[in-house]
């Protein structure tokens, strides 16, 4: 297997489609990315935030009750719960914080569904003395007040996005509106690993140290690498951040769980890659869902945060080559493990993470005991206790 | 009759002194035999150049007027083959403003030789990069289809002398860092811009972004070549009752525009 990376691109996925108004700043964080990985001061500022402020590195729990139900495979789960913020997304935001203020820019702007990102990048602009306005769905905002509140309370400006389909990929819409306008002051702190290069190398190598860290650790819990590695797939940051490390690790399979909605086969979902077609969207090549004129298709999931059209271009091209593999979750089936880890584990998953979860409870039947599967718990569920209440029909 | 060609429609307006009007309308905006009667109504008013819009469901570049429009045409169910049957109602020359997705879901070979057969004279692809372009030059090339690239004012000159170079029939020059939507009054980018893009192109210059009145359209043709006006246009058939009375407002408006590009470069 040959992995070619030109600049910017994986295989004929990646690049930039974007207004020509917006190539300088892109080239500008290119090189700021580039310097930064280069400069140990740089490194040893992020490093410093990774272990004093959010906690890193975060832990591996080994589940052994769920493990019960998923062929008794050893199940451990990486704890990006854990993290200051409750999730993977301060990796990354962290990073860029950081570059903003490495080129002199005093604002930062976001989009955000579950609200992950957006609390995230508001925590970052608190702690660095950043303006910071978050761009959310109408809907999401709707269905994650709590986190719309929590960034209130950072000192962010949230802004409700009331075009299209009100969701994540509208948010994104208008963070790009608002970038081309202010860019000279402005970073667009991405929240995924999508959009124009250099977002989905520079997002994925702030998000690497989860599998960095995760290898090391399952080869001193257990001697050995893992079989899978699993993660939840909306954009693909923290499945790019677990895979990433292990991609040379020929014995050990990637899997990639997108949000199969109400079944792919009832077009309401969000499984991008396994449901959907190439083409361009939010300045990047990659899956999406589009119509046969090339008009995006509004998806549908349970998990505001994997209620995507799109998916990063690295996963399409680890698609292609075979590299990694990718299922659809419904809801109802990330809902049963999200119940599952709760009440075996004493660990309540975000909705998002439990797709992943109910991709190890098939996984591991499969693989059966003596497997070793290796998960991202990319974030905890508090966020979600609203839906949750609901979907089990839990008076509040 | 046979259209005129670009280069005629911007050699004429230098000839008599002016620049050029350039008139945007969705297609299938507000239906799609709306959109070709405003085209129309574009013309009489004075309109030299026609942008016929490709609406797209994620028009990152487009203020508040242009999206509205955009979601109707597409509750309309407006795709490439209605745009196309727009473009072939048009009496002048006629390009297609699209971004990228929807031509690439077409096909790069089959949306060029389609456009070509409907009588387009070429695209202008705001979210399309001279890199990504690959098989776009050969193919707009083959077909005889003019390629306009959209630059900005933050586009640096050996940046603007690579795009400038891929462009042909004229270079889109953006009045400013924004989205397309009327503005009260226009900074000095455009004229900078502009400047700029003498050095290193003898293609003619379109500004457009911002500009909705005629005193606007005076200004911008004081240095430009072509004067480009959408959301205003838009925002008339947005408020009109009736198609009819969008006409006729349209019209008007394009007859102030149509003077403003005059009055630009007298005295």
């Amino acid at each position: 297997m040959e992995r070619i990376e030109l600049v910017g691109h994986f295989g004929p996925y990646g690049g930039r489609f974007v207004p020509e108004a917006l190539i300088g700043a892109l080239d500008e964080l290119e090189a700021a990315h580039n310097s930064a990985s280069k400069d140990p001061e740089f490194q040893r500022e992020l490093n410093d935030l990774h272990k004093s402020y959010t906690g890193r590195p975060s832990i591996i729990t080994e589940a052994k009750r769920f493990a019960e139900h998923a062929g008794n495979a050893r199940i451990l789960l990486k704890r990006e719960d854990l993290n200051h913020t409750g999730s993977h997304k301060i990796n990354n935001v962290l990073g860029q914080a950081l570059l903003t203020k490495r080129m002199g820019k005093k604002r930062i702007i976001a989009e955000t569904g579950a609200g992950q990102h957006g609390v995230a990048s508001a925590t970052a602009a608190a702690l660095l003395g950043l303006e910071c306005v978050v761009y959310m769905g109408e809907e999401d905002t709707k269905r994650q007040s709590l986190n719309v509140a929590r960034m209130k309370l950072l000192g962010a400006t949230v802004v409700p996005v009331t075009t299209g389909s009100r969701t994540l990929k509208d948010a994104i819409n208008e963070a790009m509106r608002d970038w081309v306008t202010n860019v000279s002051t402005t970073h667009y702190l991405l929240g995924t690993v999508a959009g124009p290069h250099p977002f989905p190398t520079m997002v994925r190598d702030f998000h690497r140290i989860i599998g960095v860290e995760a290898r090391q650790q399952v080869l001193e819990m257990t001697g050995r690498l893992p079989d899978a590695v699993l993660a939840c797939v909306g954009g693909g940051s923290n499945a790019i951040g677990i895979f990433h490390p292990f991609i040379d690790d020929a014995g050990v399979r990637l899997i990639g769980f997108e949000a199969g909605g109400s079944g792919v086969e009832s077009g309401k979902h969000a499984a991008t890659i396994v449901g959907g077609t190439p083409g361009v969207l939010h300045g990047t090549r990659s899956y999406l869902l589009q119509d046969s004129d090339g008009q995006t298709i509004e998806s549908h999931s349970i998990s505001a945060g994997l209620d995507y059209p799109g998916v990063g271009p690295e996963h399409a091209y680890l698609h292609d080559i075979g590299r990694a593999e990718y299922r659809a979750i419904t809801d109802d089936q990330a809902m049963h493990a999200f119940s599952l880890l709760s009440k075996s584990e004493g660990i309540i998953p975000a909705i998002e993470t439990a797709h992943a979860l109910a991709g190890a409870l098939q996984v591991g039947n499969e693989l059966g005991s003596g497997a070793i599967l290796l998960i991202n718990l990319s974030g905890r569920g508090d966020k979600d206790v609203q839906t949750a209440a609901q979907y089990f029909g839990i008076p509040l | 009759m046979k259209k005129d060609s670009l280069a005629q429609v911007f050699a004429r307006a230098k000839s008599e002194n002016r620049a050029a009007l350039i008139g945007y309308m969705p297609a299938g905006f507000p239906t799609l035999e709306g959109s070709k009667e405003l085209i129309r109504a574009l013309i009489d008013g004075g309109v030299d150049i026609v942008e016929v819009g490709f609406a797209y469901s994620d028009p990152v570049m487009d203020g508040a007027i242009i999206q509205e429009a955009a979601e109707i045409a597409l509750r309309n169910k407006t795709g490439a083959k209605e745009v196309l049957e727009v473009v072939s109602s048009v009496s002048v020359p006629s390009l297609v403003m699209s971004y990228w997705n929807p031509i690439e879901r077409y096909g790069v070979k089959n949306f060029t030789e389609a456009l070509a057969s409907a009588g387009g004279v070429g695209v202008i692809t705001p979210d399309l990069t001279i890199e990504e372009s690959g098989d776009w030059i050969e193919e707009t090339e083959r077909n005889d289809l003019h390629r306009v690239y959209v630059v900005a004012p933050s586009t640096d000159d050996s940046r603007l002398a690579k795009v400038a170079g891929k462009c042909s029939g004229f270079v889109y020059a953006a009045s400013l860092m924004g989205v397309t939507g009327a503005r009260n009054s226009l900074s000095d980018n455009a004229s900078e811009l502009v400047a700029r893009l003498r050095k290193v192109t003898d293609l003619p210059i379109a500004v457009g972004l911002g500009v909705s009145t005629a005193e606007q359209a005076a200004s911008v043709a004081k240095f430009a070549d072509g004067v480009i006006v959408g959301s205003a246009f838009i925002k008339l058939v947005l408020q009109a009752p009736d198609i009819a009375q969008a006409c006729k407002s349209v019209t008007l408006l394009a007859r102030e525009l149509s003077e403003g590009v005059r009055q630009g470069r007298v005295g």
